[in-house]
């Protein structure tokens, strides 16, 4: 009987065994290797290594981090409002999200491009899309504010922006959202099933004047109704030309998840830019007329000022034969990226199990031979086999985007199986492979856009965060990280939360930029129509129910600081200069019952807020931003008398201000 | 006609009774992890259900253009639970007859249940993984998306677990029981008769 116990004990191992059951394999816990932790850590008082510029995704704005530490250090507003700095809100930025259909107060901005001359980095500009509403925006790096937005026309989904030409001639846009275009360059009431007749997409060259950075919409070229994606311009050898991807070469206008994913190959579109400024010089094209606005800061003035223009150069590859080439990419390429010698260019067929290399030279040899293999709406189609370098083959599910180390090393970001795929660009033989947490998009290598990258980190901005902070509720912040790349083996560093959701992003080195940062304005260069340049001329003006409130912060008061005569039906615009002269010295201010908001007013510089009282009585205002040790006592009052009052108007501070009757 | 002895009847009946919280347990199991997918995603096979990420887990592979998971599509779900009711009467043939033929039906009936059930997983995983949609969005030549039927197994950047959860351990254990009273009976039989 013994032996049957035994058996019987056994038997209730095994089951308790049996309920044991699939343990998550080890390959799938995070790699960390032990002493990655000094490799980020940036000691007090010590600086960053790279300044990490991060497309804020549908924050609308830019985000500026540093490298390696992952540190957040400043959140620049661009096509959306901001109440941390005002932008949008006071009188003097709303004109910048001025646009054509009026004001539009959040956009989703996507990608970001670093100015360069000759092909390198010269820590002047940031360029940034947005996505909705078409535009582009020029960003100083001196300042780190928005200084020149452009809309563009006849166009929508401005998604392969603003990459940039060799030498920043051009910045580019292209439509992603493909629409009906007539020839005035309106958009026309269509039916939307007549797509392939009507829809339309053009790329947009926004010029950049080398000097000032200011743009203008060079010219524009017409191309069939497809969903232009991503863009890069070609360096050294290819500097002339410019490549963008397109999806949906299908022509379909509805469930595209399915129907704009049939056809094996969509394509990559390529264009001789140097071609087109010829022909624009020489007169041909043709001239649309579509409102677009161009809004313009003046430092000096502190102010932007919005301007609607009309007129746009479009030129017709359909009849200039030989500025646009199409070349077939495996499925639905997103990425198009080219590499830093200029010589190859990477489609990344998110829907394709492989990665085909475009070789620059084969495509002007194909184009000499007139290899074809034949026409898409017009346009003539170049042979596979003959533009191609090679594929790389089995790389991963996913492809988006590529970067660069200047080693001749590719790294390719695949969604689908959340990873980096590094590879050799000459032999197209995959070499290390990293997961990432989770679902990398788009991925950053310093420098890859130019023709030196800087190399040393990868950064993977992923779409997918779940676990990887302490959760705070169904919304998440966004997940970055940082990969060391510098040798053989990728090897993962740190993970960063990321505002918004980025997109593509640069990274510059800080000796680049950090010299040249402005510290605050010269109150003297000061030239804002209501700058109140010292406090003896503060005053406040009455011009009919329009009130100028001229007043001036330093430390720690603001004068005026008592206010009696505004009534109800009152419109008061309180221009604050900031007197300080002083890095990191900032004021804000605010007033009670403000249906707008706040203001936060630098060093030097003069801001308004439009106030329009609505209940009698006595309003505080203050500074916001902690200024002094005096901070708390940096108030005072405006009194709001009915409508029809006869309370005169009257204003000062200390012994100058207002007496009781 | 080799009576069974009254220990053995005993210990089938609590075997086969058993099985009757095979209708509370699953069955199956299939787990798949992704670096994207950290916590898993899980599927379990019920007599008559399947529960489970499901929904998570067709949302992933519609890419592929695998088909959409969902318990209409097995007409297993439909009878399985009489299966099991029959195969616990037979259990039950051996207890109340006491004859050792009727333990040799049951252990019989056992074995055959299990080919049967795992060549139908297989069928069912084979035609799953590689019977894709046409018009699917991603393909890849020549690839199968077959989970592993029973052990790990990777596919692209997933690993797939797949194997018996405690209601498929159940069985497991009640096929091991039935087996090892039959051997001990006749091994008991053939030790008696040399005396």
């Amino acid at each position: 009987m013994n032996k049957r116990f035994l058996l019987l004990a056994g038997l209730a191992a095994i089951t308790g065994a049996g309920l044991l059951t699939g343990c998550k394999p080890k390959q799938l816990i995070a790699p960390v290797q032990s002493g990655v932790a000094e490799k980020v850590y940036v000691a007090p008082g010590k600086y960053d290594e790279f300044y990490n510029i991060v497309s804020g995704g549908f924050s609308g704005g830019v985000a500026i981090y540093g490298l390696p530490s992952g540190r957040l250090f400043r959140q620049i507003p661009v096509f959306a409002q901001h109440p941390e700095s005002g932008y949008g809100y006071s009188e003097e930025t709303k004109p910048m999200l001025n646009t054509s259909y009026g004001t539009q107060v959040w956009d989703d901005q996507h990608h970001v491009g670093l100015s360069t001359t000759n092909g390198e980095h010269d820590g002047r500009w940031i360029f940034a899309n947005s996505n909705n509403s078409p535009r582009v925006a020029r960003i100083s790096l001196e300042t780190f504010r928005t200084e020149e937005i452009i809309e563009i026309p006849n166009s929508s989904g401005n998604h392969s922006s603003p990459f940039l030409t060799e030498n920043t001639e051009y910045a580019v846009a292209g439509t992603r959202f493909a629409y009906p275009l007539d020839d005035e360059g309106s958009n026309p009431d269509v039916p939307i099933a007549s797509f392939k007749d009507t829809f339309k997409s053009v790329i947009s060259m926004v010029a950049v004047e080398p000097k000032t950075g200011r743009l203008s919409i060079g010219f524009q070229i017409l191309l069939p109704g497809i969903d232009i994606d991503l863009a890069r311009a070609g360096k050294k050898k290819s500097h002339d030309w410019i490549f963008f991807s397109c999806y949906n070469s299908e022509q379909a206008h509805t469930l595209l998840e399915v129907n704009a994913s049939q056809k094996d190959k969509d394509f990559i579109v390529a264009i001789n830019w140097k071609k087109c400024e010829e022909y624009v010089k020489a007169g041909k094209g043709r001239k649309s007329r579509n409102p677009y606005a161009h809004n313009v800061w003046d430092e000096h003035t502190h102010s932007a000022k919005s301007t609607i223009l009309n007129e746009v150069t479009i030129l017709d590859p359909t009849e200039l034969k030989d500025i646009v080439y199409l070349m077939p990419c495996p499925k639905s390429p997103h990425g198009c990226d080219t590499d830093p010698t200029g010589s190859y260019i990477i489609g990344s067929g998110k829907l394709a199990a492989i990665i085909p290399v475009f070789s620059f030279d084969k495509m002007l040899k194909a184009i000499a031979d007139k290899n074809h293999e034949g026409e898409f709406c017009g346009l003539p189609v170049l042979k596979y086999e003959s533009v191609l370098h090679g594929e790389v083959k089995k790389p991963g599910l996913g492809p988006l985007h590529t970067e660069f180390d200047g080693k001749g090393n590719a790294y390719t970001s695949f969604f689908v199986t959340s990873e980096i795929v590094k590879w050799n660009i000459e032999t197209l033989q995959v070499v290390d492979r990293a997961p990432t947490y989770y679902s990398v998009g788009h991925m950053t290598v310093p420098g890859s856009a130019t023709v030196k990258p800087h190399g040393k980190y990868a950064i993977a901005y992923n779409k997918i965060t779940k676990d990887r902070y302490l959760p705070t509720g169904p919304e998440l912040t966004q997940s970055a990280q940082l990969y060391d790349i510098s040798g053989d083996k990728m090897k993962l560093l740190l993970d960063f939360p990321t505002v918004g959701e980025p997109h593509y992003a640069e990274a510059i080195p800080a000796a680049l930029v950090k010299p040249k940062s402005k510290k605050f304005y010269k109150i003297e260069a000061n030239n804002h129509p209501y700058v109140t340049k010292s406090e003896k001329d503060a005053r406040v003006v009455r011009e009919g129910n329009v009130v100028h409130v001229y007043m001036t912060a330093i430390r720690s008061h603001l004068a005026p600081d008592n206010i009696e005569g505004v009534k109800i039906g009152d419109e008061v615009y309180f221009h604050v200069t900031n007197l300080e002269q002083d890095w990191d010295v900032p004021h804000g201010f605010a007033v009670k019952g403000s249906g707008n908001a706040e203001l936060l007013i630098m060093p030097g510089e003069t801001a308004t807020l439009k106030y329009v009282p609505g209940r009698v009585g006595i309003a505080p205002f203050y500074c916001t931003d902690f200024c002094s040790a005096l901070h708390q006592e940096m108030q005072g009052y405006l009194r709001v008398s009915p409508a029809g009052s006869d309370v005169p108007l009257k204003f000062g501070i200390g012994e100058t201000a207002p007496t009781a009757k | 006609m080799q009576p069974l002895r009254l220990s053995t009847r005993l210990l089938l009946a609590l075997a086969t009774l058993s099985l009757v919280a095979t209708y509370f347990l699953p069955l199956w199991e299939i787990q798949l992890w992704a670096p994207q997918y950290p916590e898993g995603l899980n599927m379990k096979m019920w007599l008559n259900r399947i529960t489970g990420d499901c929904d998570i887990i067709n949302g992933v592979n519609h890419y592929i253009g695998m088909k959409t998971i969902k318990a209409e599509m097995f007409p297993e779900f439909k009878y399985m639970v009489y299966l099991v009711g029959v195969i616990i009467a037979i259990g039950f043939l051996p207890v109340v007859l006491g004859r050792r033929r009727w333990l040799m039906v049951f252990v019989a009936t056992l074995i055959l249940a299990a080919v049967a059930g795992m060549g139908d997983y297989w069928r069912w995983s084979q035609d799953y993984g590689t019977n894709l949609s046409p018009k699917a969005a991603i393909s890849i030549p020549g690839m199968s998306y077959s989970p592993p039927i029973i052990g790990y197994k990777s596919i692209l950047n997933f690993v797939a677990y797949s194997g018996p959860d405690r209601g498929g351990w159940i069985f497991i254990v009640v096929g091991v029981v039935a087996v090892g009273l039959l051997t001990t009976e006749i091994w008991l039989d053939r030790r008696q008769l040399k005396k």
